[in-house]
């Protein structure tokens, strides 16, 4: 049916749109933190409520179409997927909003030190995510697997940054306090990688029907 | 729990009258205590397979098969096949409700009268049996003795099914059995159908693909008189192997 295929294509636009949000807010979170920008930190802690609209509206959307349509096989597997996925997508916002809220206390104190492995973390997940939304518009399970694999990278880097402030808090006690924040921050980031992932799992799903979640054969 | 198949089709052929090649190749089977469903577009074959799996083709001539419909280690194709005794094995509930003309009790009880069952007692307990089956008995247990015309299209296909119950057929066969009801009358024979895989085993054919997905535990996908994809219902509707399936189910056929 012609207006079904146009109500799925209008879906999965929203579904784009909830992305590159939650991408700026990311883009931005880290750029709060690293240029010491309050104000732009404030920003995106103000537009989050988008997000949460986009999450709200296309739940909606999904829960009419799954009623008036009552679609199968694959057009079941994406409108179910995109159900899961905008909740992975809405906490990626919630956690770039609480990088903010980090940032916005971590300027109020001198530097601890130069970031450079936070914004590595950084980049490595926005990848991911900016994959992972292009892997859903394009059916493309091969690029989601690829993006699976690029966790493991984050999870390192969070190890090791915990190792580093860890270290300095033993050396320094002073900086205790902004190095649990920056810690904090580590973990808001392997977390957005997380939720990349379980996306990239969902579209796995939607493009092949087969569930890998929990499974370690990835 | 392993399944065990009740009836089987193998390499099955079936030529209308005039050589007509009505179905190509199938093979498939029904499994024991569990619904079937056959799905596809009009014309696909599914009706005419189901009719094969009772021999009602050979109610008109010139009708041919070919392969084997295992049932009961025995193929049904072959030519000592007793049609009688077949027929009340494998019974077949139609799309329009077909009661006899006569009253609610004596639909019941022409069949077992067939069988050779006399005593009034015998029959009453027989034909309650089988209507209660039906889920109809509350319905009509206080006019048993009038015509079964005066019931509902949705209790008159109910009084069917108790017709075929009572000779406890291994088999059912439904052609289609809601299209003529009510959403009400379609839920109850749904449940129906339901609740009698416990004694028999089901095929449905049906045009409406929700109803497959409710009542079925394994659906068939026909098209042009072939078998294209056969498996668990829960898998044909949510990740089917063929694109033809895929393109059927979801509405963008053709």
């Amino acid at each position: 049916m012609a207006i079904f295929d146009e109500e799925l294509q209008r879906l999965k636009e929203r579904v784009l749109r909830m992305g590159l949000l939650v991408e700026a807010a990311i883009r931005d979170s880290i750029q709060s933190l690293i240029e010491r920008d309050s104000e732009l930190a404030k920003v995106v802690i103000k537009r989050d409520h988008q997000i949460n609209a986009l999450d709200v509206e296309i739940d909606e959307e999904c829960i009419r179409l799954l009623a008036l349509r009552q679609p199968k096989a694959g057009d079941l597997r994406f409108i179910t997927t995109t159900m899961k996925i905008t909740t992975d997508l809405e906490r990626m916002g919630d956690l770039a909003e609480d990088i903010c809220e980090r940032a916005i206390e971590l300027n109020e104190e001198p530097p601890l030190k130069p970031y450079i492995d936070i914004p590595r973390m950084a980049q490595i997940s926005q990848g991911m995510l900016i994959d992972v939304l292009d892997a859903f518009v394009k059916k493309d399970a091969s690029t989601a697997y690829d993006i699976i694999k690029r966790d493991d990278e984050v999870d390192n880097l969070t190890v090791q940054i915990f190792n580093e402030l860890l270290f300095m808090m033993i050396q320094d006690p002073r900086g205790v306090s902004r190095a649990v924040k920056i810690t904090y921050i580590a973990k808001y980031l392997e977390r957005i990688a997380d939720h990349a992932t379980n996306i990239a799992e969902m579209v796995v799903y939607m493009v092949e029907g087969k569930m890998i979640r929990h499974t370690e054969s990835q | 729990m392993t399944e065990k198949k009740e009836i089987e089709a193998r390499e099955l052929n079936f030529y209308y009258a005039g050589n007509v090649h009505a179905l190509k190749q199938i093979t498939m089977h029904a499994y024991k205590n569990s619904v079937t469903a056959l799905i596809g577009p009009s014309g696909c074959g599914k009706t005419t397979l189901l009719r094969c799996f009772n021999r009602m083709h050979d109610l008109y001539p010139g009708n041919r098969y070919e392969g084997e419909i295992i049932f009961q280690e025995r193929n049904i194709l072959s030519n000592g096949t007793d049609l009688i005794s077949l027929r009340s094995s494998i019974g077949m509930v139609f799309q329009k409700p077909t009661p006899f003309p006569m009253t609610i009790f004596d639909n019941i009880a022409y069949g077992l009268r067939l069988k050779g069952i006399k005593k009034r007692a015998d029959l009453s307990e027989r034909v309650e049996k089988a209507i209660r089956n039906a889920a109809l008995w509350d319905e009509v247990k206080d006019k048993l003795n009038v015509s079964a015309y005066e019931l509902s299209g949705g209790q008159q296909q109910r009084l069917v099914i108790a017709r075929a119950l009572a000779v406890e057929p291994e088999v059912l066969l439904f052609d289609e059995p809601t299209s003529a009801l009510d959403p009400i009358s379609t839920a109850k024979i749904e449940e129906l159908i339901i609740n009698l895989k416990s004694s028999v085993s089901i095929i449905i054919v049906t045009h409406n693909m929700q109803q497959a997905a409710r009542i079925s535990d394994r659906t068939g996908f026909m098209m042009l008189g072939e078998l294209i994809e056969f498996g668990r219902t829960d898998k044909i509707f949510t990740t089917p192997t063929e694109k033809l399936t895929e393109e059927y189910i979801t509405g963008r056929f053709g």
